[in-house]
């Protein structure tokens, strides 16, 4: 089986890719034989096994509660491909 | 609870509401990055590299926030999570920046907690607490500002809410109501979240469903955003009217989030919500797990200071208050401070009728807060002395009162200026009887024949010729003897 | 002055404080090189300005017997590190433009200690690849020819830029990142040296993220001694990154005694995998040889889940770049295809902004992690990856260091594997378990082919043990003795 031509329209939203009818199939096939290959790891017990969190044996570590940036719009704002009045601006959103 | 069904064509239906609450944390900085947290700064002014989603910026969590949210739980008298888990929710919107937000899914810092609800009618309901969260806030989109575009304002971005969600435990929009206060009496208390909804440093998500009572939970609607408890109140009154309606013309309810109209008083479906959403969940890889030792929760808690329900109970016990009085001087921390300044070694009841009564009635007509009270809780003390030790009566009070807010005088100089002390010597009150019995001899004769109503008459002829001032008790006694004799 | 491109590190550090000849001769002679280098494209940006400016002022220190551990010393940055005021691209579409209003922390600790920076190299897209041939500035070619045949070969990946233009003297040392092997299979594929830190040595702050967990930024150079001196320089805590490690960085330079007496040096036995090249497999027990031969105890080991790591690493990784190339919406920087609405806004700018590879990424992970999915892939995938850490413990019970080839072929040429993406992923079979245990490896170049090209061995350390895993490589780097260099070219 190949993932359905609905399933993988449904990931190409949910990731925002652009994905023309035309190229689902060829997509899906693709994702498919990788998908069948990772299924190996089903050989695995991994029944009371941990999953891992972090590689880093440590715990999260805190900065204090100070103010050290902002103040910079200028900067911010500098890459932005389409702004205005020091907002960014994206196609109108109806809510 | 038969009191709180509404009635529907085809009958009772009972309302179920569950909050979900977004609590702005009262911080300097943003949960993950250096940026100021505050209001009301110049578009993308208070944003860093990290709250605007750039390529390689890492988050680093403030340990101020996190004190807070714990800070929080304990005021909810809920579980603290020793371990707990920042992850990402996944979701396009313009003002997300990441394309994620990090917040807490499978392991909350805060668990399961509960909060006391103060009816009206002075009754109490315990709705319970399902979890607390950490998580950053989005930015603002501005959709006002032009035709064709939305403008996004990230100084929002990364400021640290606590997301504070509901048992779905109550039943009508009063509970609701009752609710948002109680919980925003307690995070001010806590000096936590400033609980400002007009300003949106409180936000409210309300879910409503209805069933017939004793059935299992209908489906239930997210009225998103709701920025006044009044609008809440509104809200829910709506949905749930729209809801019956559905149901009893045979449809069913549709899950969504809808947005409240404050305009027009409806609710109506969020656009852009109606995709419906898999937010793809998963531990933040940039953040390890947030792991707290029981000596630091410990001593969070001994900080706490005492909070409206303990304090309702004290002023219940040590100045033997009605509960609802309690209940309404705890309701704000300034409040219960001034009361208890005006009561310290005074009829505390007095007191309490004083504060709620007539300077609340005060402050309300000026639009004043508490703070700015133009009578100070000790001249409010003075004035309850003067009527204890007879030197004006309750009446005169009143008067007193009114230009000690006018003037900001103290009660005692009003008295003087204006010569309101209570007359207490008997000549000066037998004068007065002679006269006005004098001039009323066809009245006396009545009352001596047995029209002994007219006692009323004559007391208010004498406190008219002493303008008021008569000691009502000496003046009683008197008048009694003379028309006796 | 082409002699000046044939320096180490460290030899030119010497020659410098010895007032031989200058930091802006040293980087003119680089400037040049690069010049006559372009047709492998292993540059996105050059920055000879710069670097001229630096040189500049590196001489005025060194004239004060001044200068940092780098003071002078021409280097070239992948170009997924952030660096300030100057194009920054991932070698994506998507990044078109961008020029950062920061520096990332290692390239701040390079410039600090003197380096000379040369320019921003040229990477597979977001660092997903094993041939530089995702990029969207196109495919880097290596320095490194067939002498059999006139077919271009790929440098590997996906720092291909950087291996390419060490090798290629065209930089003193780069910088590389390593998420499955990224520093080490193009190490071995040009015939230098990479090494790959333990997690946490090195700060990810202001390097392009690919998968979080796993990306590691090290240095590519020529000599063991010349990784041990830049390493050192681009290490250590670094409060912005919440995984960096609050530890002490050794002297690198110094743990190379030369004497590995006694160590004892694991050979796992799963790494024999089928169709591995015999030449590799001689190469591999050569390599024991001589570090037996210098006083270390090769012991077999077994590290049974070694299997599952590439499965393990495409569900891990994809996830985890799937969220972290969200940002690339077309609102704040790089590239917008406008749209109608602001979803169409997205799908447009992500479809032509990203290549294929990185689609196919983002879209497996965001199936992994879809409701329903979660559990079978992203949770199981680590699960297994604590099951592979475990491996790696247990091992390191019975061993100081471990011995395996880098990759399970030489350089293969432009344009192949490009149609299967799994053969593709095998590249990274050797490297990729340690990245998923968070390990320190090194490639380090011990011999040719017998189409005459480049062969590495990798050697994986402790955690935080860099030291010894360098001490080793050093003592592999003498007893092979590797002087093969690519058959000189343009300077046309
Ligand atoms: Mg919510
Ligand atoms: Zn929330």
């Amino acid at each position: 089986m190949s993932l359905d031509k609905a399933t993988v329209a449904k990931i190409a939203t949910l990731a925002r890719i652009k994905l023309p009818e035309a190229d689902r199939e060829a997509m899906g096939r693709e994702l498919d034989k990788i998908l069948h290959w990772v299924e190996q790891l089903d050989e695995v017990d991994t029944s009371g096994v941990e999953p891992m969190t972090s590689v880093a044996h440590m715990t999260l570590p805190m900065r204090d509660d100070i103010v050290t940036d902002g103040g910079r719009a200028d900067e911010i704002l500098r890459n932005a491909p389409n702004g205005a009045h020091g907002f960014f601006t994206v196609p109108k959103v109806v809510e | 609870m038969s009191d709180l069904l509404i009635e529907g064509r085809t009958g009772k239906w009972e309302i179920v509401l569950g909050l979900e609450v977004h609590a702005q944390v009262i911080s300097h900085a943003k949960l993950f990055s250096g940026a100021a947290a505050d209001f009301g700064a110049e578009p993308n002014a208070q944003v860093s590299p990290v709250d605007a989603g750039f390529p390689g910026m890492l988050p680093v969590i403030n340990r101020h926030c996190v004190e807070q949210a714990v800070k929080t739980g304990l005021g909810l008298d809920a579980q603290i999570n020793l371990v707990s888990v920042f992850d990402r929710k996944n979701y396009f919107y313009a003002d997300l920046p990441q394309g994620y937000q990090i917040s807490q899914f499978a392991q909350p810092i805060v668990g399961k907690g509960q909060i006391q609800l103060d009816m009206p009618d002075g009754s109490t309901r315990i709705v319970g607490i399902t979890r607390l969260h950490l998580e950053q806030d989005a930015g603002k989109s501005l959709h006002d500002q032009s035709p064709t575009l939305s403008y996004i304002d990230l100084n929002r971005s990364g400021v640290a809410l606590m997301e504070i969600v509901s048992e779905p435990d109550m039943r009508s929009g009063e509970e609701a109501g009752a609710y948002l206060k109680k919980l925003r009496s307690i995070l001010r208390y806590l000096e936590t979240c400033d609980g400002n909804m007009e300003e949106g440093s409180m936000r409210c998500d309300v879910n409503v469903s209805v069933r017939r009572p004793g059935d299992g939970l209908g489906t239930r609607c997210e009225i998103k955003n709701v920025n006044s408890i009044r609008f809440v109140m509104q809200a829910i009154e709506y949905e749930s009217r729209r809801q019956v309606e559905i149901i009893e013309d045979g449809g069913t309810i549709k899950q969504e989030t809808r947005l409240f109209d404050s305009g027009r008083g409806i609710t109506r479906t969020m656009r852009s919500k109606e995709e419906a959403h898999d937010y793809r969940y998963f531990p933040d890889p940039d953040l390890l797990p947030l792991v707290l030792d029981q000596g630091f929760v410990d001593g969070v808690k001994a900080a706490l200071p005492e909070l409206p329900d303990a304090k309702k109970a004290r002023f219940i016990e040590d100045y033997k208050l009605t509960p609802y009085d309690a209940g309404v001087l705890v309701a704000e921390k300034t409040v219960a401070a001034f009361f208890e300044v005006v009561a310290k070694g005074r009829d505390a009841k007095l007191a309490a009728n004083w504060v709620t009564g007539d300077l609340f009635g005060a402050l309300n007509k000026r639009g004043l807060g508490i703070e700015a009270s133009p009578v100070s809780a000790a001249s409010l003390g003075q004035l309850i002395d003067l009527i204890a030790d007879d030197t004006i009566s309750g009446k005169i009070a009143k008067d007193v009162f009114a230009d000690m807010v006018e003037t900001g005088a103290s009660p005692g100089a009003i008295v003087e200026a204006k010569g309101l002390r209570q007359v207490t010597d008997t000549g000066a009150i037998d004068a007065a009887i002679d006269a006005v019995l004098a001039a009323q001899t066809e009245k006396v004769a009545e009352y001596r024949s047995g029209k002994d109503k007219l006692f009323g008459f004559f007391v208010g002829q004498v406190m008219k010729a002493t303008a008021g001032k008569a000691n009502p008790a000496l003046l009683n006694d008197l008048l009694r003897q003379r028309l006796a004799g | 002055m082409s002699d000046l491109t044939d320096l180490t590190l460290v030899t030119a550090r010497e020659g410098l404080r010895r007032r031989e000849f200058s930091a802006v001769e040293l980087a003119e002679a680089h400037i040049a090189a690069i010049e006559g280098a372009r047709h492998l494209n292993a540059f996105i940006t050059e920055t000879p300005e710069k670097a001229l400016g630096q040189a500049h002022a590196s001489d005025a220190r060194l004239a004060k017997g001044e200068g940092g551990a780098l003071e002078g010393l021409p280097i070239a940055i992948k170009d997924l590190f952030c660096t300030r005021n100057i194009l920054t691209t991932a070698g994506s579409h998507i990044l078109d433009g961008f020029k950062p209003p920061y520096e990332s922390t290692v390239t701040t600790k390079l410039w600090q200690a003197g380096a000379v920076c040369l320019g921003k190299l040229n990477l597979d897209e977001f660092a997903m690849g094993s041939s530089n041939m995702t990029s969207y500035y196109g495919p880097v070619i290596n320095p490194w020819s067939n002498p059999g045949s006139d077919r271009k070969l790929v440098p590997g990946g996906s720092s291909g830029g950087s291996a390419a233009s060490v090798a290629a003297r065209l930089a003193l040392a780069a910088t590389g990142t390593d998420t499955g092997g990224s520093i080490r299979q193009p190490a071995g594929f040009c015939g230098i040296v990479g090494v790959k830190p333990t997690y946490g040595r090195c700060s990810r702050w202001g390097i392009v993220a690919f998968a979080s967990s796993l990306d590691q930024a090290g240095p590519m150079t020529r000599t063991v001694r010349d990784a041990a001196v830049m390493l050192n320089v681009m290490c250590g805590h670094d409060p912005q990154d919440s995984t960096s490690t609050p530890l002490a960085v050794p002297d690198f330079e110094a743990a190379l005694t030369g004497d590995i007496r006694g160590l004892r040096i694991g050979i796992p036995r799963e790494y024999r995998v089928d169709n591995m090249p015999a030449e590799i497999d001689a190469l591999w027990q050569r390599g024991i040889d001589w570090l037996k031969a210098a006083g270390a105890e090769p012991v077999e080991i077994s590290l049974p889940m070694t299997k599952y790591a590439l499965p393990t690493y495409y569900i891990i990784a994809p996830a985890e770049a799937s969220a972290n190339l969200s940002r690339y919406d077309g609102v704040r920087f790089g590239l917008r295809v406008p749209g109608a609405t602001l979803d169409e806004m997205y799908e447009n700018t992500r479809a032509e902004g990203f290549g294929a590879e990185v689609k196919r990424r983002v879209m497996m992970g965001a199936y992994v992690l879809s409701a329903g999915y979660y559990d079978a892939y992203y949770l199981k995938a680590q699960r297994i990856r604590t099951l592979i850490a475990r491996d790696f413990d247990q091992a390191f019970e019975k061993v100081d260091a471990i011995l395996t080839p880098t990759a399970p072929s030489a350089a293969f040429a432009i344009g192949e594997k490009m149609d299967d993406p799994l053969a593709m992923y095998l590249n990274d079979v050797f490297t990729v378990p340690v990245n998923l245990a968070g390990l320190p490896g090194i490639s380090v170049p011990v011999g040719l082919s017998a189409e005459g090209l480049p062969l590495g061995l990798q050697v994986v350390g402790r955690a935080f043990d860099e030291a010894t895993m360098l001490r080793v490589a050093g003592v592999l780097e003498s007893a092979a003795g590797f002087t093969a260099r690519p058959a000189p070219f343009g300077g046309k």
